[in-house]
């Protein structure tokens, strides 16, 4: 039977770990992310949870450390905020460059100066050439579901490579919600253990990652590409298997929410998706066929179920909780870029909007669908990128 | 202790490896391997072993050897050696293989988190003065005057003092030695073997392309080193400092050979004016005065053992 518990998404991450069985977490603390490792670090103390802890010295020998107890054969764990993650930027890619399946939480933080310790996207968004895979949760549930998830996909020899679960600070990380912990054994019977691509073994010496010629180089990242690919695949299959076995189903890698028959869909990730539900349900009961659209997975791109969400719809507003500084936020960028290529392709709208915790909630998501509804009708698009709440 | 008739036969550095001729580095390397045998798992940040071992698909290495940045020798190590303790395997040597500046500029903070943890593994610095690999620029531990890419009228700075770094951590070994001293090297890789926790060995090793000096000239010059008294061979057990052959002998200072001798046979120290060796030779000397405080009185630790 599954325990129901109620605590904040830190937390629960620190019980997926668990519950992954994860043998080597090598974390370096950092808020809002710091209650992940001091969770873990309970488990560990009282022997709840059989792993080795090592407290680095920083979040870049995190990574490494991790890379190191991966290549050794172990599955691993660690979990970092902004800052964390962008000195951890060069090490990212030496994981997935190195193919190995580490699994990172990412509490999202604003990037400084100035400093801010409240949540919004950019600090995950701006790894997004790492050869990671990014997942982005709207509940403290989905955190846990998609950690277990995650190792599942990570640890497929179509696949082989790291996964970031990203969680906003505070409107999750510190945030109590009830969630679903499933029985030990259950969670045995969905994730086995941890099968190696490739080790480092006395008995096989191999030199790994050493250098490489213009002969090789591309090959070896067109096979990050194709796992990328093959991921795409397998999202989907293994959100269905989980669903299977613990009831509960997140849309593979995109969860749409009244999108049916709607006229409009507001595409957003993480919490805000959460909250453009209650939009979506008000203006129904005005009348008005708007839908909401949350991608889960920003790496795969999941470009083929955004060309199937935009086959009816007249227009797509994205809100993005980043930006990339000379050009719009990445969710509106891609959204267009993954539509080029259709015929009649929608409006796209962005939305700049929550940057370092200032607040979304359904009515501001209302106001931006409300002007999104006007532009629909005008049929024509004003201003490309709009700015949500910026004081004059 | 070993003999060199004793040495293992078994060859773990590979022919055909694409060190320079004459690499100081390379001579320790293969006698480091010869010395731990197959039981062992080398983490080689960016340094000169980069491009030793050779590029893919080839490689140099008969055990495995784990790349990793360059920063990062110690912190890969950590988790090799936390994954190997979950996997109950007991008898497979961690060894972090790191140059200079991977060692006491970029990889410092990495290296003092994994001593102050107490990891259980084997760190060794193969010290030849520079960035080698990135032809020749100037590092922590380049020595003042010496000419570099980036100090090209003479270092202006002296070298850092690594190994008394390592000892503030309290580790329970630390030991320095030199490419031509094979069988000191020897017995201290065997020694550090047999010790659980964080093992600093600080190696200095002869670089002609670096250093400017023919190639032939590499044992040569590393014993003018230590002979001079430049270079010292001791070890740091448990906290007690103790000088090792032949460095134990010069503590009489009339017994050293003049520090000008191994300038004047290196390119990269050209530069030396007289008042530039003077003032080394002063700082050798304030060395020797520690050195020699230490070994007079035998019971004194610098630590305890924990």
């Amino acid at each position: 039977m599954a325990k129901m518990i109620v605590d904040t998404a830190n937390h629960v991450a620190g019980y997926a770990a668990k519950n992954a069985r994860v043998k080597v977490v090598a974390a370096y603390p950092i808020t809002p992310q710091t209650t992940v490792v001091e969770k873990i670090a309970d488990f560990v103390e009282s022997g709840e949870m059989d792993a080795e802890y090592i407290r680095v010295e920083s979040e870049h020998s995190a990574m490494v450390a991790c890379i190191g107890a991966a290549a050794a054969g172990v599955r691993t764990f660690t979990a970092t905020s902004a800052h964390g993650l962008a000195l951890m930027h060069e090490a990212l890619q030496w994981a997935s460059g190195s193919r190995l399946p580490i699994v990172m939480a990412v509490v999202n933080r604003a990037m400084g100066a100035p400093w801010s310790i409240m949540p919004d996207l950019s600090d995950s968004l701006s790894q997004r050439d790492t050869g990671w895979m990014q997942f982005y949760c709207a509940d403290n549930q989905e955190v846990f579901d998609t950690i277990i998830q995650a190792y599942k996909l990570c640890e497929n020899e179509q696949v082989f490579l790291p996964a970031m679960v990203c969680l906003e600070g505070f409107i999750l990380s510190h945030t109590y919600a009830p969630v679903s912990i499933p029985d030990q054994e259950e969670i045995d019977a969905f994730l086995p253990p941890y099968k190696s691509g490739w080790m480092l073994n006395i008995d096989k010496p191999y030199s790994h990652a050493n250098l490489v010629s213009p002969e090789f180089y591309m090959e070896f990242r067109y096979m990050i590409q194709e796992a990328m690919e093959n991921a795409k695949d397998l999202i989907p299959k293994i959100d269905k298997e989980y669903s299977r076995q613990f009831g509960r189903e997140y849309g593979g890698l995109i969860e749409k929410y009244r999108c049916e028959d709607a006229d409009l869909v507001m595409l957003t990730m993480g919490t805000m998706g959460s909250e453009a539900k209650l939009t979506v349900d008000k203006l129904r009961k005005e009348g008005q066929k708007v839908g909401s659209a949350r991608l889960r997975v920003y790496r795969p791109y999941p470009v083929e179920d955004i060309v199937n969400l935009a086959e009816n719809v007249q227009m797509i507003s994205t809100i993005d909780r980043h930006i990339s500084f000379g050009m719009e936020g990445f969710l509106a960028s891609e959204t267009k870029a993954a539509l080029f290529d259709q015929k009649d392709r929608p409006i796209i709208a962005g939305f700049i909007a929550g940057l370092g915790g200032r607040d979304v909630t359904s009515e501001t998501i209302e106001r931006m669908a409300k002007k999104s509804l006007k532009t629909m009708r005008e049929g024509r698009l004003e201003n490309g990128t709009e700015w949500v709440d910026l004081k004059e | 202790m070993v003999t060199i008739k004793e040495l293992p036969r078994e060859e773990y550095l590979l022919k055909g490896h694409a060190a320079c001729a004459g690499c100081g580095p390379a001579v320790s390397l293969r006698l480091l391997l010869k010395t731990l045998g197959r039981k062992v798992i080398l983490v080689v940040p960016a340094c000169c072993t980069t491009v030793i071992q050779g590029p893919y698909p080839y490689t140099s290495s008969a055990v495995p050897l784990q790349n990793i940045l360059f920063e990062s020798a110690a912190a890969g190590a950590s988790g090799i050696v936390a994954a190997l303790k979950q996997r109950k395997i007991d008898d497979v040597t961690v060894v972090s293989w790191a140059g200079d500046g991977g060692t006491v500029d970029i990889g410092i903070q990495a290296l003092s988190g994994a001593a102050e943890r107490g990891t259980d593994f084997i760190y060794i610095c193969y010290d030849n003065e520079a960035y080698g690999n990135t032809g020749m620029q100037r590092s922590g531990a380049t020595p003042y005057g010496a000419w570099t890419t980036t100090t090209p009228t003479g270092k202006r700075e002296r070298k850092k003092d690594m190994p008394l770094i390592m000892a503030a951590h309290r580790i329970p070994y630390v030991a320095t030695t030199c490419t031509s001293y094979p069988l000191d090297f020897v017995n201290k890789v065997r020694k550090a073997r047999e010790i659980r926790g964080t093992k600093y060995i600080h190696l200095l090793a002869p670089c002609p392309t670096g250093w400017r000096y023919d190639t032939s000239k590499t044992i040569e010059l590393g014993k003018l080193a230590v002979l001079s008294g430049l270079w010292a061979l001791y070890e740091i057990e448990d906290g007690k400092f103790k000088l090792n052959l032949p460095s134990d002998r010069l503590v009489d200072k009339s017994k050293r050979k003049p520090i000008k001798e191994y300038f004047a046979l290196q390119g990269r120290f050209r530069g030396l004016s007289a008042e530039d060796v003077e003032k080394i030779q002063k700082w050798v000397d304030e060395d020797w005065d520690k050195y020699c405080r230490l070994t007079a009185t035998p019971d004194l630790a610098l630590y305890t053992k924990p």
